[in-house]
């Protein structure tokens, strides 16, 4: 039931317009709220004013982030862990993925639903076996065990979303660059991996997010105050009395804009139908 | 350029599904070969097996006398053609069909030398730079073309490469291949479903039913002379019509059926002799049931009355459509007159011209 936004009415035009109006000041009412409050001078959190940039407007706030406070360690820390996670992440799923969608080896089925059903458990209730792991392998409290704690919990999503993909990748042509003398690792690398990219570039994003706007496992996971995330730094400003609501935003803010530049680079993969004219249509 | 051999070539897959069995056929240097059959009848298999896509379960593969059995698909020499076409998406049309070559290491002179002159030969010189997405299905079959001839391999292999065409392009797709194939002289492995396909590209065509090969012959050999019911029934567009009857011999040889009864010749008397008073089936294509009215000669039979239910004129000639209880029967005449349906009409059948078959094994008697 696809209609051809092209052929609607003036009128239409006009109401799916204002529809899409009302819909994006949902979006975008908070975000530019935070970024108001980081605007503020002192921590009020809640104004009469209606205005974004408010009354006696100045940049405190992001000052005391950069200078005052070890705002830039804990982003230091956020990049690398969430670097590692999506690194691993892309590698790991873009090749089980593969695995899973086109070799047939026993246990094949028992392990994709095995990799679904660890879906279910909520995070919290994985913390506990995961904190005594890790310190029993000496990993507790650095990078590595919140690296490998972040990419255990996003790799079964991205597994199954790597696989759901590379389905949709007719085998023909893994056929054809095999008469065409390529090896599987080349047909791989060569054909395939540049055809899954939006499906590299959904899980590049999904496992990114998986670790930079973390707070529970971190929390549990990590002690030293040198190795806190951006989640874990933020937290800081919301002491036992009062919450330094003016960092905090700046901090938001400052926290989204990895995520919107990672965002705005992958969106040209995103886009759906590279496969089309490979085969008949 | 090469032979293939296969010698009791079975696939079964898990041990369960006979999909081949014991294929034994031989496919001479620079021929043109159509293995056709329905759908499922391991057809496409057979191919996948010559390629080297798939396993076989036992028997031997042999190209230029040489066993491939277990060898790659990428050291057999070979090119495929697949029903999808299977073009590279991300590249252009110039890289699809440079891509083997690439693999192989060939020099880039002649890499450029090899893909242009390819696309030269199918006309798709204009669209070396574009991407599969930008082309028509028909210039995108003609890349999976060219991404085969210009590796110049020993075999070139089709699996129904013009299946996802509209019927025109079809019919001149055909005729490129068969050009081409008098153009490169290499031996030819063709599979599809359709007949008129298959009849008029293959020097030889092998028909196959059930993983089982029925027939390997030329054309006209298996249109005139089939060894069976199977490939009676396949080859041949309205489809031959099988009438059941009885052979009976009270001094003169009688067929009888529900609407025919035929005074057959004398010389079917000793190739029918085990049948006399028994049940066999008769074929008659439908060119060799004639219109009383518009056909004479000594061995058409006595005329038979048939009531017309359906008449298709196509132009150049006529189907009508009669029927008994059981099966709807076709005759081909020209357009001479057209009939009406409900119409009673005189026919005659062209002695002959007749096949007989035993119904139990549906071998050809006579």
């Amino acid at each position: 039931m696809s209609r051809n936004p092209r052929s609607l009415s003036a009128k239409g035009k006009v109401a799916a317009h204002i529809i899409l109006m009302i819909f994006t000041l949902f979006a975008i009412y908070p975000v530019l709220q935070v970024f108001s409050i980081s605007l503020r001078p002192g921590d009020r959190l809640l104004s009469k004013s209606l205005a974004i940039i408010p009354e006696g407007a100045n940049l405190q706030s992001y000052y005391q982030l950069f200078y005052e406070e070890p705002f830039l360690r804990w982003m230091f820390n956020s990049i690398v862990i969430s670097f590692f996670v999506t690194i691993f992440g892309v590698a790991l799923a873009a090749t089980a993925g593969y695995a899973f969608s086109r070799y047939r080896f026993r246990g094949r089925s028992a392990s994709l639903l095995g990799i679904i059903t660890t879906q279910m458990f909520p995070v919290t209730m994985l913390l506990l076996p995961l904190f005594i792991m890790l310190i029993k392998i000496g990993l507790y409290d650095s990078y590595i065990g919140l690296i490998v704690a972040y990419s255990a919990t996003a790799l079964p999503f991205t597994i199954w979303q790597m696989k759901g993909y590379y389905d949709t990748i007719p085998y023909s042509l893994e056929e054809a660059a095999m008469m065409d003398g390529a090896s599987p690792l080349y047909t791989f690398y060569r054909i395939i991996l540049p055809l899954a990219l939006p499906a590299l570039a959904i899980t590049a994003l999904f496992s990114f997010m998986a670790a930079w706007s973390e707070y529970l496992v971190a929390a549990v996971l990590i002690q030293d105050r040198n190795l806190f995330t951006l989640p874990l730094g933020l937290k800081l400003f919301q002491s036992n009395m009062e919450v330094a609501w003016g960092l905090y935003s700046a901090g938001a803010v400052v926290v989204s804009i990895p995520v919107v530049l990672l965002f705005i680079f992958l969106s040209r993969w995103l886009i759906s139908g590279l496969t089309l004219g490979s085969v008949k249509g | 350029m090469a032979s293939v051999q296969l010698k009791q070539v079975t696939k079964i897959y898990d041990g369960k599904v006979t999909a081949i069995r014991n294929a034994d056929l031989m496919i001479e240097d620079r021929e043109f070969v159509v293995l056709v059959g329905p759908s499922g009848c391991g057809k496409s298999t057979l191919l996948r097996m010559i390629a080297g896509l798939e396993e076989i379960s036992s028997g031997e593969i042999l190209i230029d006398s040489k066993k491939v059995n277990t060898l790659p698909p990428k050291d057999r020499d070979i090119a495929m053609v697949f029903q999808n076409y299977a073009l590279y998406p991300h590249m252009t049309v110039f890289d699809n069909m440079a891509f083997g070559l690439k693999l192989r290491k060939f020099p880039k002179n002649e890499i450029r030398t090899r893909v242009t002159e390819a696309a030269r030969i199918l006309d798709i010189e204009q669209y070396l730079d574009r991407k599969p997405k930008a082309l028509s299905g028909g210039q995108r079959q003609r890349v999976a073309l060219g991404r085969a001839i210009v590796r110049k391999p020993k075999v070139f292999l089709f699996d129904e490469p013009l299946s996802n065409l509209d019927a025109k392009l079809r019919v001149q797709m055909r005729i490129e291949i068969n050009k081409l194939h008098h153009k490169l002289q290499t031996t030819m492995i063709y599979v599809t479903h359709d007949q008129i396909e298959a009849m008029t590209m293959g020097d030889k065509i092998v028909i196959l039913k059930d993983g089982v090969i029925q027939q390997v012959d030329s054309p006209l050999n298996l249109y005139n002379e089939p060894i069976n019911l199977f490939v009676a029934g396949f080859i041949g567009s309205p489809a031959m019509n099988f009438f059941l009857g009885r052979v009976e011999q009270n001094g003169e040889l009688n067929f009888h059926s529900k609407l025919f009864n035929l005074n057959l010749p004398e010389s079917l008397g000793q190739k029918l002799k085990d049948f006399r008073d028994k049940e066999v089936i008769m074929g008659v294509r439908p060119e060799h049931i004639h219109d009383i009215s518009l056909s004479s000669g000594k061995s058409i039979s006595k005329p038979q009355k048939i009531k017309v239910d359906v008449v298709e004129p196509i132009g150049n000639e006529i189907f009508v459509y009669f029927s008994d209880p059981e099966n709807n029967y076709c005759l081909r005449m020209a357009p001479d007159i057209l009939h009406q349906a409900g119409e009673n009409i005189d026919v005659a059948v062209d002695l002959n011209r007749v096949y007989f078959f035993d119904p139990r094994t549906d071998k050809r008697l006579a």
